[in-house]
């Protein structure tokens, strides 16, 4: 996994409640064995007007000509929802996107975001409201810094809280699995004491 | 100190609880199926590691598959590539598969229970969201990403923070007529569609106990359609009466002490909850959703809402953009609303009791000539149980479709799929545009609405029809 430490990139508003995984990559997109292949696809029925994926809807946040090489989505509250598939943060992550800013997200894709190096960063409401008028007023680049667990505009910062386990993991790119791997014997030792039926 | 049922089952799994450091908890059983766990086998491949407990793993075949046919071809190019590369991932493993055509395969979250893997006091994952059925029994049971499942596979935990509790009572009892759906389905209405993130619920009163096993599955099934990390119920004589004998399930003295161990699975009378949320059984009706979210939900006997019903700016703008979608108008009453299609089946409700519900309201009906109905059971044992009862019969006979099992419809990743403009009374859990194919409409119904409604083109109330039959 890639490390993260900080990001400057430019923010695109998606100001929809409940954007569930199923509008983030449908179903039909999910029959890969890979984990790549999946960003042509991020938000398909919304993005494009044809099954095909041909024919861009210029209605689309995504596919204004203004956000072109957006790589922090602003998004509503309880963002994620839905199926547990983990195409949906590999689809957000190839098309570009290192940061998500929400109100809420759903507790699977947060983890599935933490797992795969995306930056999840849960703002008050009061402060996702100033960051959307902002962002439809004029073009917003923001500064995430990890470390430092804020989001800087121009004229203000916003702090944010995160688990310091994840925050470590995301700033050294750490291998969960071998991080685990390395605990074995306390693993063992669990399993030894186990009642039968268990 | 008292504690909650929560809390019992995470002390009893935690391996590392220290600062700084996300806890260790240890995975009973992992299930998995073809869709979410190809990824999570290459990585741990190319990492040349082991699967821990291979035995602890059980592999079905169910998302993608078609329910005309057993073969694996018959699931198209991509499907087919996925499902033969789990057959070749659980033989490299040593992983027991319910493949296309075992007497064991099925909806994942429809075998677990029914060949006792799924047990009280244990932690069951799952590449998919709605592992929290299991909850049913007393499991702490919640879904995963892949990356978790490649953690599983290689040592057996996961590392999970710890959740806040909420309590959810469901007082008294319910109405004849009223189905487990209609009581998850009004929980949600009353919490919204994120109103238990983070929580881990606890369902609890009179109106729950009194659930069969099958029924509670049902109303665990949807806790995450509200945001929960799991639904949890705790376990009592039905939860160990159901589970006897079952397949999997411990067998003699092991058994003997498991159901000791299970009967102290439940909250202490004294314990603190996060939150609490009390419902009255009486007043629960019939559940329609209109919206496309599960918390979008209003009562059979009602209309369509008007986004002027919401104070909330979210919510009243998430209605606006509901209504365009799914192409009502608000004060249309519900049993106006006419469907074209009708879906019975999903982890939610494809189990005998299910099909038993709906072939009552069937039987000696036609489907309506406007109306496609599908029936799709949930493992090929409910299969055979509802052809030796007689049902798929009584089914066949009303016009519905009797299919193989397969998570099918609910989310159309075979070629079971709405098209656009369709509108569909479904027993599955999710109304998310798009979810069952690209501009189909979704209302979420129990099993018995979903018949009537299949019969009269139109959704029915069906309490008023039983009041004026029982009145005549």
């Amino acid at each position: 996994m890639e490390k993260f430490n900080q990001h400057h990139g430019l923010v695109v508003p998606l100001d929809t409640a409940n954007v569930d995984t199923d509008q983030i990559i449908p179903k039909q997109f999910l029959q890969k064995t890979t984990r790549t292949g999946f960003g042509q696809h991020l938000f398909h029925d919304r993005r494009y007007l044809d099954n095909l994926g041909n024919e861009n809807n210029p209605e689309f946040v995504l596919n204004k000509p203004q956000y072109q090489g957006a790589s922090i989505l602003l998004a509503g509250e309880n963002f994620g929802c839905g199926s547990s598939r983990e195409h949906a943060p590999w689809a957000l992550q190839e098309y570009g996107f290192q940061v998500i800013i929400a109100s809420s997200f759903a507790d699977i894709f947060y983890a599935n975001c933490i797992n795969i190096g995306i930056l999840p960063v849960i703002l008050p409401e009061a402060a996702i409201a100033t960051l959307f008028q902002q962002s439809k007023e004029g073009l917003q680049h923001l500064t995430v810094d990890l470390v430092a667990s804020t989001v800087k505009t121009a004229s203000a910062q916003y702090d944010f809280t995160i688990a310091p386990f994840h925050k470590y993991c995301l700033e050294n790119g750490v291998d969960s699995v071998g991080w685990t791997l390395n605990k074995i014997a306390k693993i063992e030792n669990y399993e030894a004491q186990m009642p039968a039926w268990q | 100190m008292a504690t909650t049922l929560y809390e019992k089952l995470w002390q009893s799994h935690i391996i590392e609880e220290k600062a700084d450091e996300t806890p260790l908890i240890f995975v009973d059983r992992h299930l998995i199926h073809e869709v979410t766990s190809p990824q999570a086998f290459a990585n741990l491949k190319f990492h040349n590691r082991v699967l821990r407990h291979p035995e602890r793993t059980i592999a079905t075949m169910d998302h993608n598959i078609s329910t005309r046919s057993i073969e694996i071809n018959a699931a198209g190019e991509g499907a087919a590539n996925q499902l033969r590369t789990l057959e070749k991932n659980c033989k490299e493993f040593g992983i027991e598969l319910f493949g296309m055509g075992h007497k064991n395969q099925g909806v994942v979250h429809v075998i677990g229970p029914e060949l006792g893997l799924t047990l009280p006091g244990t932690v069951i994952v799952c590449g998919d969201s709605h592992t929290s059925t299991h909850g049913a029994f007393g499991a702490l049971a919640f879904g995963i990403g892949t990356s978790e499942v490649e953690h599983v596979f290689a040592t057996q935990t996961l590392r999970q923070t710890k959740a806040k509790t909420m309590r959810i009572e469901v007082k008294g009892q319910v109405a004849p007529g009223i189905s487990a759906k209609d009581i998850i389905l009004a929980i949600i209405g009353k919490t919204g569609s994120a109103g238990a993130t983070g929580y881990v619920v606890e369902y609890c009163g009179e109106a729950i106990e009194r659930l069969t096993m099958e029924e509670r599955m049902t109303v665990c099934n949807m806790s995450v359609e509200f945001g929960a990390k799991a639904g949890l119920i705790a376990p009592d004589t039905k939860t160990f009466d159901y589970l006897k004998g079952k397949d999997y399930a411990p067998k003699g003295e092991v058994w003997q002490q498991a159901v000791e161990d299970w009967q102290q699975l439940k909250s202490d009378s004294k314990a603190k909850f996060d939150s609490y949320l009390t419902l009255e059984a009486k007043e629960i009706k019939t559940q329609v959703t209109w919206g496309t979210t599960p918390g979008q939900v209003t009562q059979v006997d009602s209309v369509v809402p008007s986004p002027d019903d919401f104070t909330d700016p979210v919510e009243r703008e998430s209605c606006i953009a509901a209504l365009k979608y799914m192409g009502l108008t608000a004060g249309t009453k519900i049993t106006d609303i006419a469907i074209n299609k009708v879906f019975i089946g999903s982890c939610t409700n494809s189990r005998i009791e299910d099909l038993r519900a709906a072939a009552a309201v069937a039987k000696g009906k036609k489907v309506s000539a406007t109306v496609n109905a599908i029936v799709v059971p949930g493992s090929y044992r409910v299969k055979e149980q509802a052809e030796a009862e007689g049902l798929a019969q009584t089914f066949i006979d009303a016009g519905f479709e009797w299919r193989l099992p397969g998570c099918s419809m609910c989310l159309g990743m075979n070629d079971d799929v709405l098209t656009h403009g369709d509108r569909c009374a479904s027993t599955s859990n999710r109304n998310f545009e798009g979810r069952q194919g690209r501009g189909s409409r979704t209302h979420l119904v129990s099993p018995e609405l979903a018949a009537a409604s299949a019969i009269a083109g139109h959704f029915v109330d069906l309490t008023s029809i039983n009041s004026q039959v029982q009145g005549a």
